[in-house]
């Protein structure tokens, strides 16, 4: 696909993230922080992030389980997870998270399990979107890299 | 490049501070590595407190494992973590006579008044809300500096 078109569909695909909420201004300092150093920073931290958060998810899906529940562990877990969350930008994901923590103050154990599928539901969606808009952003970036090679080689 | 005296906060070079950031997770680990970096500080990572101790020298027994060469100008440190808590850290810090100089930074994603005045009554330079943004980061090590030269 042309460049033109590739970056347009970058572009709609970011503003799209950002203007559904899935996306808040914590991304863009992500994004300020990537540079010639660490061209790939964002992609980077985001796979870091669903990597990292597996173990997060198993632990308060283990601690779901357990009888009678334990709110205060069910708690710290998903502290550690909203965390992370919050350092990505992932807004409706945190945004369960916190109402995940709500549910644990108040020891309402049938909210938080409804809770944490709505989490599980949007950390999904979110990683989707984000594996296809990085698709295309690299793609960018690769049609970039090609461009600069062929003008080397002429020189 | 300046000689050490009897203080142990001479940097290495005036310009490079070397931070030891603390925090048990490892997003938040890499971010504020990169802000550090993009901030020209040499950075140096722990993910728990018993660990920055122990790089700090401050284990019983322990030696500074960076052998007095490359001191650290401060610390930056998650509030919540298992086992040792930054404001723990913190105080084993301000406890010691080789370390309590350093300036030490709490982060946390909390903004809770009580913990923020009791970590600033222990002596924390300064508690900062996370995430972390740059300016925060820019902030800080423009402290730093302008205290060290």
């Amino acid at each position: 696909m042309d460049k033109t078109k590739l970056k347009q569909q970058a572009l709609f695909m970011r503003t799209s993230l950002f203007d559904e909420g899935f996306l808040d201004e914590q991304f863009i300092q992500l994004e300020e922080l990537q540079d010639d150093v660490n061209p790939n920073f964002v992609e980077e931290i985001v796979t870091l992030f669903y990597t990292d958060s597996v173990r997060l998810i198993y632990n308060i899906e283990r601690a779901l389980m357990s009888n009678p529940p334990n709110f205060t562990k069910l708690d710290d877990y998903m502290h550690q997870f909203k965390g992370s969350c919050s350092s990505i930008g992932a807004k409706k994901v945190k945004k369960e998270c916190t109402r995940f923590s709500e549910y644990c103050a108040t020891e309402n154990f049938e909210g938080c399990f409804r809770t944490f599928q709505q989490i599980n539901l949007e950390y999904s969606t979110l990683k989707k979107k984000l594996v296809t808009y990085f698709q295309v952003t690299t793609l960018i970036l690769e049609k970039d890299k090609m461009k600069l090679r062929r003008l080397v080689e002429m020189l | 490049m300046a000689a050490p005296s009897s203080s142990n906060w001479v940097m290495e070079s005036p310009h490079v501070p070397h931070v030891l950031a603390v925090d048990d997770n490892l997003i938040d680990r890499k971010l504020v590595e990169k802000l550090l970096r993009n901030s020209s500080c040499k950075v140096t990572t722990a993910e728990n407190g018993p660990r920055a101790l122990e790089l700090l020298g401050l284990t019983s027994g322990g030696q500074n494992t960076m052998n007095g060469r490359s001191k650290v100008n401060l610390v930056i440190t998650d509030y919540c973590m298992p086992g040792m808590t930054g404001y723990e850290l913190l105080k084993k810090i301000k406890e010691s006579s080789v370390m309590k100089e350093v300036p030490v930074v709490i982060m946390s994603s909390e903004n809770i008044p009580t913990r923020i005045n009791k970590c600033l009554e222990e002596g924390a330079q300064m508690f900062i809300q996370k995430p972390l943004k740059q300016s925060d980061v820019k902030k800080l090590t423009c402290q730093l500096m302008n205290c060290e030269i």
